[in-house]
């Protein structure tokens, strides 16, 4: 098992520890330490997949966050994920990786014809194409761009897999571990900051482990670790590997995810796949450095093309070669560090550059090692379908526009290197708008809009000594503000090789009659003929073009394509880069996994959940629950067999005929103290409230500012400045924010305190004719005749040795306490009146059943106080007085709200008495009649009348009152029903409410 | 998210806290006649302006207070926050 292109000693890789993996099927091996990529190439295979448009073969292209081609579909540790980047992802036992975007497979794509019939795949294809016919979208156009376009598969098994979330806070973020992140953490550290140090990758260092330098007689990698080392022993600092920083967003709150455990074979039970770190810093450092640009010329996504610096760092990190003979084509410097690695391994290298002969301290080195340069040269186009196998090479005029002479050239790869762009992402998505930098033609931050500094060659400087001077200065000055304490750190001596000027030149021309395409954004198959297309038909505004033809979109954002876009953008146009201006950089820098942005809050951990005291009797007494917001509630008890439709009846009925009790402990409470809570509750409420005695409740109807019903419930008045509220379940939050917001802001005049008492109290209904009796026996000692304890009234009593509220108030429309103890005596109290209630025939009831009772005694509740009704609507203006103000009461006045046909509320029956009307059908007056058939009113609560035997609803209809009598229809498209119905009065049972008094 | 300086318990995250709305809306006394005209601006009229905006916001999640907040609509800089009965300048 040979690994045809594996160095013998060079790299970081452990070759003590070999790892077998599958690709496409494939038995391989590489080493811990390498990623899917570096033992792929190891094993010289370069095909990895197929591109998005064209389906052309793809290979590798860069060596980390910068690569647009090598994604892959990728089976490790027992889950499935689509559009992982080859170049990042480390090799981990067992794994599986598969090409993706190519069918049947990736040597043989049927998909590729599509690179033969590319006049139907221009710029603008996807718009101009599939525009009509309308009815051939769905049957022809869209499962076809399905097949065809689209990257990896999404799994559709349930992620087993553990995500969290951390927030932290720091004085100092820094973003990378390059020299000049480096510099900047220990400066910081130094003066005792509180440092986090973030590292993407899984080696810190940077460019440090791949460029030939030395830093205080140590060579880089060495200087590194010596720092790296040195941080992590301090208490101040955080240093975190295999974490990108990928959003800045604002109040210097960046975002950062950590890939803790997908390279490890073995893990915990508890260890997290990935992390997603929410970091507030009082600072932050971005030293995210550069990534090279390329040069673009024919075919140049042929696999076997390669970044430079990314072949030497196959060589430098993995010990791998690329292929062994390499074409370099550079129009700068840096590439010639590639060729001399190159030829440090034998191999031996052709240069091709593209400035006139000139001289450098690297140029004269490579030359004094006998390596062939060719200045004046490029490649024009690259020979080789599935692999490189030769390149059409060209001598430049002087113009650079034409050829003095052109060849051809065997290799197997070819190296090219159009300079750096700095990795701004971070700046831009800060609000920092940046300035184009002529000197390095690329853009680099500008003025700061928030805490952050860019250094090192995310900010263009591109020299060893001059980053490390940045760093350490900015990372000492910025901790020095925040934790005042200045530590001298001298500045280290540096060696490095010093780089001569870059060539302007970003695009080979091609030779007459010659037209293979020239690609800008790999990722999205665009090239330079898409780009032309665009401006040709119009396209002026970057963003336009972007749109048009997809140029620096998808998960790879332009990474190596944005600055070549803009100079082909800016020569056509005659427009210089700046006045082209750039797209937007959006978060995330890189993909991030849909579990990390969930996190834990998934199943049980969604939203947290509230149960009753009496929640687990409600359990063990086969109770079908209910969600009302967090809250868990009993909506019927189910007996045998029993429907909803059969429990829920049964439990009404019972309440009619004899007694039953209800768990009502998830109302709001709302305790009000002070001396002018009377005053206070008079003005919140629409009704008065100055007079109430001690030991009576009232129900009171509240209102927002625009004279909607905001609110229904009763507050009792517990002694002379003592009252306690209720709210409606769903209404508890913001009838509390409400109250705290007059207090606080309106009226803070008025001595009132409020504070809320939901969970402070266990509350439990009993409902029916019997429930005096079965009170009595509840409280033995008491008195609970209706002289004593009436309608509305109010004791506190001890239930059975321990302390508890009763308030006569019902809901049901029947005769009925509300009984409330602290919450820890709420089963002993449900499990008593079970207990005691047997004789009476007591039985639980659910929400269904409590929506029965009431809407058939017309009590309105959340579906008829919607936002959109007022008091008259709903026939509650009995409870707005006249005399006083109130919140919300000069809206009552409106003119919209005092016309005679207005909304009202109504009562609805089948003519059939039989046929269940659906809550929200809308009442027409014609059920044939042509659409949009104008709409009378809607159907808001529907119940089987218990008491009547046969359906009722209650309806929100205009001009309702006028309308008894008459007949109607209650459409419901939805339920596919159409069902005639009579108008009747709302309250079905019981009109004049003597139930309640009796 | 916006890191927000309740003047009761410190530099806190948004989430602890919900919005109230624009802060310099007085509403017409209790108990006093009020025009149409001036309770429909008070109830429905506000203005959206980019740029510095004095607004409500309550730390539901902590201390419960309804504060003043100076807050840039289009940068979301804060530049000021004030209890209620404070004035912002
Ligand atoms: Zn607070």
């Amino acid at each position: 098992m040979s690994q045809p292109f594996r160095l013998n000693k060079e790299g970081l890789i452990n070759r003590n520890k070999k790892i077998s993996f599958t690709f496409n099927g494939k038995k391989l091996f590489g080493y811990e330490g390498d990623t899917i990529a570096s033992a792929l190439i190891a094993n010289g295979i370069h095909l990895v997949g197929r591109s998005f448009k064209y389906h052309r073969p793809r290979g590798f292209f860069g060596a980390g966050v910068e690569e647009p081609n090598a994604k892959l579909q990728v089976e490790f540790n027992g889950h499935s994920e689509p559009n992982v980047n080859a170049t990042e992802m480390e090799l981990v036992e067992g794994l599986s990786a598969t090409s993706q975007n190519c069918w049947p497979s990736v040597n043989f794509d049927v998909g590729a014809i599509n690179n033969f019939l590319k006049m139907f795949f221009p710029a603008g294809f996807y718009y101009k194409t599939f525009m009509w016919p309308k009815s051939f979208w769905y049957k022809i156009y869209e499962p076809f761009i399905r097949k065809a376009a689209g990257l990896g598969v999404a799994s559709i098994e349930k992620d087993k897999e553990r995500y969290e979330h951390k927030f932290e806070y720091c004085d100092l973020l820094v973003t990378g571990s390059g020299p000049s992140g480096l510099a900047s953490a220990y400066a910081a550290a130094k003066n005792g900051a509180k440092v986090i140090l973030a590292e993407d990758k899984p080696r810190f260092g940077g460019t440090l482990l791949t460029d030939d330098v030395s830093i205080d007689n140590l060579s880089g990698k060495d200087w590194a670790e010596k720092i790296i080392t040195e941080l992590k022993s301090m208490p101040n600092v955080t240093v975190k590997n295999r974490s990108q920083v990928f959003g800045y967003y604002d109040h210097n709150m960046l975002v950062m995810f950590e890939r803790v455990s997908d390279h490890l074979e073995k893990k915990s039970k508890f260890t997290p796949r990935q992390r997603l770190w929410y970091i507030r810093a009082k600072e932050t450092i971005l030293s995210t450095g550069s990534i090279e640009r390329p040069i673009v010329f024919g075919n140049n996504d042929t696999p076997g093309i390669f970044l430079s610096a990314a072949a030497k760092e196959y060589m430098k990190v993995y010990g791998v070669l690329v292929g062994k003979k390499p074409l370099i084509f550079t129009n700068n410097d840096s590439a010639y560090e590639t060729a001399l690695e190159f030829k440090k391994n034998n191999v031996e290298p052709i240069i091709l550059d593209t400035r006139e002969e000139h001289s450098s301290e690297l140029i004269d080195e490579a030359k004094s090692k006998g390596i062939d340069i060719r200045f004046s040269h490029g490649v024009i186009v690259a020979n080789g379908y599935k692999k490189v196998k030769s390149a059409k090479i060209g001598k430049l005029n002087k113009d650079k526009n034409s050829f003095e002479k052109i060849e051809t050239v065997d290799c197997d790869c070819i190296c090219v290197s159009g300079f750096w762009t700095p990795s701004v992402h971070l700046a831009s998505q800060s609000g920092n708008k940046l300035k184009y930098e002529e000197k390095i033609d690329a853009f680099i931050p500008d003025k700061k809009k928030q805490h952050e500094t860019s250094v090192g060659a995310a900010n263009g400087s591109f020299t060893l000594e001059e980053s490390l001077k940045h760093g350490f200065e900015n990372g000492s000055n910025l901790s020095a503000k925040i934790t005042e304490t200045k530590t001298e750190i001298s500045i280290p001596n540096v060696n490095e090789k010093k780089y001569g000027a870059h060539d302007k030149f970003w695009c080979m021309p091609l030779p007459k009659n010659e037209n293979p395409k020239r690609f800008v954004d790999f990722q999205n198959d665009v090239s330079v003929s898409d780009i032309e297309i665009a401006l040709r038909e119009g396209y002026r505004s970057i963003e336009h073009v972007k749109r048009y033809t997809t140029l620096g979109m998808a998960t790879d954002q332009g990474r190596t394509s944005n600055l070549n876009g803009l100079q082909l953008v800016s020569n056509i146009e005659n427009k210089i880069v700046p006045e082209v201006g750039h797209t937007t950089f959006r978060p995330p820098f890189t993909p991030i996994t849909i579990g990390t942005i969930v996190g834990r809050e998934v199943g049980m951990e969604y939203m947290p959940t509230r149960k009753t005291p009496m929640h687990e009797w409600h359990e063990k007494n086969n109770a079908v629950f209910v969600d009302a917001g967090a809250w868990k509630r009993p909506r019927y008890y189910k007996e045998g067999n029993e429907t909803l439709f059969e429990a829920s009846k049964r439990e009404a009925k019972n309440v009619r005929e004899n007694v039953g009790i209800c768990d009502v402990t998830t109302l709001g409470k709302i305790d009000i103290k002070g001396p002018d809570a009377a005053e206070f509750l008079n003005r919140v409420y629409t009704n008065a409230w100055m007079k109430l005695p001690i030991g009576k409740a009232r129900y009171g109807l509240m209102l927002r500012e625009d004279g909607i019903v905001m609110d229904d419930g009763t507050t009792t008045r517990i002694s002379e400045n003592h009252y306690h509220m209720t709210t409606t379940t769903a209404q508890a939050a913001n009838v509390l924010s409400h109250l705290e917001y007059y207090l606080q802001i309106v009226w803070p005049e008025l001595n009132v305190n409020v504070v809320s008492t939901t969970e402070q109290w266990a509350g439990a209904a009993i409902a029916g004719p019997k429930s005096r009796d079965m009170l009595s026996k509840l409280y033995p000692d008491l008195d609970v005749s209706n002289e004593a304890l009436p309608f509305m009234g109010y004791k506190e009593a001890e239930f059975f040795g321990v302390p508890s509220r009763i308030f006569r108030i019902s809901f049901s429309g029947e005769l009925a306490y509300e009984i409330n103890v602290k919450s820890d005596h709420g089963m002993f109290m449900w499990e008593k009146m079970m207990e005691v209630g047997k004789e009476f025939g007591n039985q639980p009831y659910g929400t269904e059943a409590l929506s029965t009772l009431r809407i058939e005694m017309g009590h309105v509740a959340g579906p008829e106080l919607d936002g959109r009704t007022i008091p008259s609507d709903v026939s509650l203006n009995g409870l707005v007085s006249k005399k006083k103000d109130f919140i919300g009461k000069n809206s009552l006045g409106r003119e919209a709200f005092n016309v005679e046909s207005r909304q009202k509320i109504v009562g609805l029956i089948p003519i059939d008495r039989k046929s269940s009307i659906p809550e929200g059908s809308h009442i027409v007056k014609d059920q044939n009649a042509k659409l949009p058939n104008p709409k009378l009113g809607h159907v808001s609560s529907s119940c089987w009348s218990v008491e009547n035997n046969n359906p009722f609803s209650l309806a929100i209809m205009k001009d309702g009152k006028n309308m008894i009598g008459k007949k109607f229809f209650a459409v419901s498209p939805l339920k596919n029903k159409s069902i005639e119905v009579e108008v009747i009065s709302s309250h079905y049972v019981d009109p004049e409410g003597k139930r309640v008094r009796s | 998210m916006l890191y927000i300086k309740c003047p009761y318990c410190g530099l806190r995250a948004q989430k602890e806290f919900s919005y109230g709305g624009d802060a310099t809306v007085k509403r017409p006394n209790i108990n006093e006649e009020v025009s149409s005209k001036d309770w429909d601006n008070f109830v429905y009229m506000r203005k959206s302006p980019r740029g510095k905006h004095i607004e409500l916001w309550q730390h539901i999640a902590g201390c419960r207070q309804w504060i003043k907040v100076q807050r840039d609509t289009a940068t979301h800089e804060i530049f000021q926050t004030a209890k209620v009965t404070e004035e912002i300048r």
